[in-house]
């Protein structure tokens, strides 16, 4: 039994009959190098375990959560959770605690990953800002660990853990920039240097920039546009909560989105970067959320999944009692073609690197209004043509995606981040019919 | 506790650190989520730990633990250290600190009722009872309500001898309706969107009179589901205080960061269009636009007596009679311009580096007031709460979206409009300023959730303003 177990169960023999609890022990640690005016500026650490604790007696319920671990001050932190629940009102739609349920096996963790020191780090961070010869380079670059214990008293036990890393950047010009990026679980994965040529080929290409007037526009949209579109589908759709208060634009069995679109959450795919249950202690496997456009499934935790009648899907996330299960591990399938091909069949268009500042507008239109940024290009006749301004776009990114408009899939699916502080999806580039721009760098 | 910051000090200096500091800090929040008359989360978090930050040329090298011992507090040190030094593989110019008083101080945010004592039942009856007034509105489906409170203990200690003991104590909460269409959803929130948050104890949430606004703001979610949708075009906008304090953050005050604008987020949060050789002379706005940093002021939320580098909190002109004057810097940042350091670098917990945060970034208030801005407009539009936000990465480009509009036309308010939408250019928005309410419409509205840094970490930020009107603007974008 590992250290953490060990605390799990002490916590459960503290608690003793007084109340039904489960407890989450969590540890790892978080290490990110930063860079700017191409120079580590800031450097951090972190370490350190926290106990996460919820308790129910009688379907009143209170949590909590402690980085203060001593046994005397656990005490007082049960204690205190026993008496701030027993004051609630009886909570009507408590799902109960997760029982006994077989494991899903996998263990995305790379112990060199987990113990990489701030030296490889700098490493990466050199290699990224050598690619970008006279200009001004930014970014960070991280190395992350969790291992989790939960237990509850119901007699689930469970254990996972898994390793992060990313590269992240952009190279500036005086007039561009441009932004490359990288994540996989294993630090090793990485090519610092490739992801820095990108980002300084895309700035360098962009140096000379002209404006657009804003209207709509075929698009091809790089991975982190991407990225940013399935993080809001995931938030604001394929939340459980959010679709059983009438707030998703999720309509289960409709043709939603274009046929060539395929969407899965998916911890047990070998490239994910996530543990096998969820925060209620649910075991978490494949969710099919849109197939052949098809919208499928959403996401639920124990609490929402009661409202719907249906069954937990293992998307429990701190606080997701208030804000909702969303899906965090997403795959959209990939297409054939090359990011050089999806361009080559644009007559009149725009590439597009990243986004920037998405907002919702309507939620069950998931209609957006945000920026574009790092790298925004012409297309004329199949080839990029120069840099333009940074757009404003007013767009719904389920229409965007929807019947028909999807006009190609790029085969160059990664692990691509949104900026949305999501996380990660796992998604190729796109070529899409239209994108709605509603202004240029200048309104 | 200073024990333990001294101890990560100590271990940085002797990892050979040139410069190191520590905060201890422990910190209890307490959520309180209720929706729809049932209560969907009690929730206390409790953090301990110590974060000890080291210079060693060019780079700062900060390490965090949550275990206060005090081997482990000087081992944290000697992590940050070792950090700092393997920046040198990508080195820049060494940095220097500017110089602030070295003080030995504590302080206590002034406040009546330490919120984490007033019975958690009592909060729970307030948010029941303002859902189920909400509830009871025919048409509302959603009936959301919030209360958190935070208590936060800071110990600083600096190898130059600072010693200060802070204990900020700062509440609030709000609520909101949803009604549903078939196609789109309309909300109303109280105070504001997202709560109303101060310093100061639970006296916060019971001067905001929950109760007394619940019915309204139910009956304007479900009126707003029948308005007509705010049409495309140019008109003059009247801002209600709130959604102003928004724009103040996020045009301005986002803007004048030195961080952003010597380049250090240039990856991330993004740079600024303001440019440091332009200070004093940059047009930011009209004559009616003064805006001042001030951390002194009495119950907002970016309030505080020393930020997380020691320096004491003060009061700075960012913009004077509509020009620029000044930013929101550290001791590192300020050495760079120079410029003084204004104390304005805050770090979320113990386990975050410091940075250039907003304090309180207020507009001054005028001498109108919001009756007579919409007595003088001939055609307008009067937006009240944010509903979404989004700016670029120089902070010049934005779009806001609130939840309520009423158009205005020869001086009197006319009919609901949903779907309120304006966009523009900063300075050329700021130049167009021509109303500006004072007096007791003057607020210090609070953001709990500014997202900043990576690791991302969410300040609390203070915004004073009261109605103001703006000439020309663009209105209506839509999808």
């Amino acid at each position: 039994m590992s250290d953490r177990m060990e605390l799990a169960e002490w916590v459960l023999d503290a608690v003793g009959d007084r109340a039904e609890v489960e407890v989450r022990v969590t540890g790892g640690n978080l290490a990110l190098t930063r860079f700017a005016n191409s120079f580590i500026h800031q450097n951090v650490g972190e370490e350190g375990d926290s106990v996460t604790l919820r308790v129910a007696s009688g379907g009143r319920v209170a949590s909590g959560t402690t980085t203060n671990t001593g046994r005397e001050a656990l005490v007082r932190f049960i204690d205190d959770a026993i008496e701030r629940a027993s004051h609630q009102p009886v909570d009507e739609d408590w799902p109960g605690l997760a029982s006994p349920s077989a494991d899903v096996a996998l263990d995305h963790y790379d112990p060199a990953t987990a113990a990489a020191s701030p030296a490889e780090r700098a490493e990466r961070v050199a290699a990224f800002v050598a690619a970008g010869t006279g200009m001004r380079a930014a970014g960070y670059c991280s190395t992350q660990s969790t291992e989790i214990a939960f237990a509850n008293s119901n007699g689930v036990r469970r254990e996972g853990r898994a390793t992060e890393a990313i590269l992240d950047g952009i190279h500036q010009t005086d007039t561009s920039a441009g932004s490359g990026h990288a994540a996989s679980g294993r630090l090793g994965d990485i090519d610092a240097g490739a992801v820095g040529a990108l980002a300084a080929q895309r700035a360098a290409d962009g140096a000379d920039v002209s404006d657009v007037k804003p209207g709509e526009y075929e698009v091809v949209l790089a991975p982190e546009c991407v990225a940013s579109i399935c993080v809001f589908l995931s938030y604001y759709g394929f939340n459980g909560k959010g679709f059983n208060e009438g707030q998703s634009f999720v309509e289960l069995g409709a043709q939603q989105f274009d046929e060539q679109l395929t969407l899965v959450d998916d911890v047990t795919d070998p490239r994910a970067m996530a543990i096998g249950f969820d925060y209620d202690g649910t075991a978490r496997g494949r969710l099919d959320l849109v197939a052949e456009g098809v919208t499928r499934a959403v996401a639920h935790d124990r609490r929402s999944a009661r409202k719907a009648g249906a069954v937990s899907t293992g998307h429990a996330l701190p606080g997701s009692e208030v804000y909702g299960a969303f899906p965090t591990t997403v795959f959209m399938n990939e297409g054939d073609s090359s990011v050089e091909e999806l361009i080559a069949g644009v007559d009149r268009g725009l590439y597009v690197a990243t986004f920037n500042y998405c907002r919702v507008l309507e939620p069950k239109t998931m209609a957006v209004t945000g920026l574009t940024r790092n790298g925004t290009f012409m297309i004329e006749n199949g080839r990029i043509t120069g840099a333009v301004t940074g757009l404003r776009f007013t767009q719904s990114f389920v229409a965007g995606l929807g019947p028909g408009r999807i006009l190609g899939i790029g085969n160059d699916g990664r692990w691509a981040d949104s900026e949305f502080g999501a996380g990660l999806m796992h998604v190729p580039s796109l070529r899409l019919a239209g994108w709605h721009f509603t202004g240029g760098a200048e309104g | 506790m200073y024990d333990y910051a001294v101890a990560a000090v100590e271990g940085a200096l002797a990892a050979g650190a040139t410069y190191a500091d520590a905060r201890v800090v422990i910190a209890a929040t307490e959520s309180i989520d209720v929706l729809n008359k049932v209560v969907e989360s009690v929730n206390r978090t409790e953090t301990a730990g110590v974060g000890v930050r080291a210079l060693i040329g060019s780079s700062w090298g900060f390490y965090a633990t949550a275990e206060l011992t005090d081997t482990d507090a000087r081992r944290a040190g000697e992590m940050a250290a070792e950090i700092a030094r393997a920046s040198a593989l990508v080195p820049g110019s060494p940095l220097e600190l500017a110089d602030v008083p070295v003080v030995t101080d504590s302080y206590v945010t002034p406040h009546e009722e330490d919120p984490l004592e007033v019975p958690l039942s009592e909060k729970v009856d307030l948010l029941v009872g303002v859902t189920g007034t909400m509830l009871g509105v025919e048409g509302v489906a959603l009936a959301r309500g919030n209360i958190t409170s935070w208590v936060t203990d800071k110990w600083f200690v600096s190898s130059q001898g600072h010693r200060i003991h802070q204990r900020l104590v700062e509440c609030g909460g709000g609520y909101d309706a949803t009604a549903l269409g078939e196609r789109e959803t309309q909300r109303r929130s109280y105070p504001q969107s997202f709560g109303q948050f101060e310093t100061g104890g639970f006296e916060v949430v019971r001067k905001w009179d929950f109760p007394g606004n619940a019915q309204r703001v139910a009956e304007e979610a479900v009126a707003l589901l029948g308005a007509p949708e705010l049409e495309e075009g140019e008109k003059q906008l009247i801002l209600e205080a709130s959604q102003l304090a928004l724009q103040i953050h996020e045009s301005v005050g986002h803007a004048i960061e030195l961080d952003r604008i010597l380049g250090w987020e240039a990856a991330f949060a993004g740079t600024s269009h303001l440019e440091l050789p332009k200070l004093h002379s940059h047009r930011y706005g009209s004559e009616l636009m003064n805006i001042t940093a001030d951390a002194t002021l009495s119950g907002a939320l970016g309030t505080f007596a020393y930020d997380d580098e020691g320096t004491p909190s003060q009061r700075v002109d960012i913009v004077k009679d509509g020009t620029w004057v000044g930013v929101l810097s550290g001791r590192d940042s300020a050495a760079i311009a120079g410029l003084p350091p204004g104390g304005m670098v805050r770090a979320d917990n113990f386990n975050r580096l410091p940075m250039v945060r907003m304090t309180n970034v207020g507009l001054l208030p005028g001498s109108s007031s919001l009756d007579e801005i919409i007595a003088e407009t001939r055609d307008g539009v009067y937006m009240e709460t944010n509903r979404s936000w989004s700016i670029d990465d120089k902070r010049l480009n934005f779009q806001f979206g609130c939840e309520v509009g009423w158009e205005i036309k020869d001086g009197k308010r006319g009919r609901m409009v949903r779907n309120p939408t304006y966009t523009g250019i900063t300075p050329r928005f700021w130049g167009t300023l021509d109303m500006l309410a004072g007096g007791d419409e003057w607020v210090h509205w609070g953001t709990p959730n500014c997202g900043k840094g990576q690791p991302m970490q969410v300040a609390h930020t203070g915004h004073s303003a009261a109605p103001a009107r703006f000439s020309t603007v663009r209105v209506g974008v839509k999808a």
